[in-house]
């Protein structure tokens, strides 16, 4: 276990040795009526979020370390640039299933809405004018599905390891299905959107295919991982049943 | 949990191995192979980030500062989440 804070550091450094940019839509890229749209949609989203970590960190002193590892996870790796052989390039999964099921979907749109905003700032990576979009992707899209899944997995008696991995696959495949519906509806002009859409899903495809699959066994190994050192926090966030762990 | 893990470092393991083996020109992120090339096919560029950072090897140092950063808050709050017993405060 001593050597978690350590894989964690590595982890940080190595994988963000090289820039990555994937599911992020960059500056200008967005029409201004479109980014304007999309930043507006992402407002109640950001304000569920906010009244949410209000909420529960009055009622949960677990709140703010849990916060903290989840929203370092999501920075850490929706910059990770994962290279795929299958397609020759590079890509990154989101870690939003990760804080989606750890804290519920709405502390989840928050963390990942601020890791968009320092990476968009200092890192040439998405943008503040797409911030809004990127979050409605990453942080809404995502998280949400997610969570759906993971909830939807566990009512129908799977395990949790099977659940979160599930997740972990879902929230990554649901952040880019949004990421290409944002832009096949804000840059189709006057063609008709679906086939661009289906255009834009299909060349993310061979990238996102396997990189899914790596977030759900990502996903799966922090939720189990956690779930073995501190279930009572999974208890008390309603992830797991009381009686699924002697605590 | 074991299996979860270990199958995650061995995804990535393959994964950062697969350079090696790659031509010159891959590894391109998607966002130029897909989402900038897309845009560009309708009319729409990138334009230059508020704070661009991508000047030289300056990313990079970016990139490695937010990796620490986020890998040293990540591992102090485990640390501090696992290590304190249920129910107590502080």
């Amino acid at each position: 276990m001593f050597l978690l804070p350590v894989f964690f550091i590595a982890a940080g450094v190595l994988f963000s040795a090289s820039p990555a940019h994937a599911m992020h839509i960059s500056e200008g890229i967005l029409p201004a009526g479109w980014a304007a749209l999309w930043s507006v949609a992402a407002l109640p989203f950001l304000a569920w979020g906010v009244w949410k970590v209000k909420l529960e960190a009055r009622e949960n002193i677990e709140l703010k370390p849990l916060l903290g590892v989840t929203a370092a996870a999501v920075f850490i790796i929706s910059c990770m640039p994962v290279p795929v052989p299958t397609a020759g390039t590079c890509s990154h999964p989101c870690g939003t299933a990760i804080s989606a099921i750890l804290l519920g979907p709405a502390m989840s749109i928050l963390t990942a809405a601020a890791a968009l905003l320092i990476q968009a700032m200092f890192m040439a990576h998405g943008g503040l004018t797409t911030w809004g979009a990127n979050i409605m992707s990453m942080g809404v899209a995502g998280s949400l599905a997610g969570y759906t899944v993971f909830k939807l997995l566990r009512r129908s008696g799977a395990g949790l390891g099977a659940s979160a991995f599930a997740a972990g696959v879902i929230a990554d495949w649901g952040t880019y299905a949004a990421t290409a519906f944002e832009l096949a509806s804000s840059i189709s002009g006057t063609d008709p959107v679906l086939p661009l859409f289906a255009k834009i899903a299909a060349a993310f495809v061979p990238t996102q295919l396997p990189l899914g699959i790596l977030e759900g066994f990502m996903t799966a190994g922090m939720v189990k991982m956690l779930a073995n050192r501190r279930p009572d926090i999974l208890v008390r966030f309603g992830m797991i049943a009381p009686k699924e762990v002697a605590i | 949990m074991r299996f979860f893990i270990i199958m995650a470092m061995l995804s990535l393991l393959a994964a950062f191995a697969s350079p090696v083996f790659a031509d010159d020109g891959k590894w391109a992120g998607v966002d130029e192979a897909v989402v900038e090339k897309i845009s560009a096919e309708h009319g729409r560029e990138a334009s230059e980030p508020l704070i661009n950072t991508d000047k030289g090897d300056l990313l990079l140092f970016v990139f490695l500062l937010g990796g620490a950063a986020g890998g040293f808050a990540g591992g102090y709050y485990w640390r501090t989440l696992t290590e304190r017993k249920p129910g107590t405060t502080g």
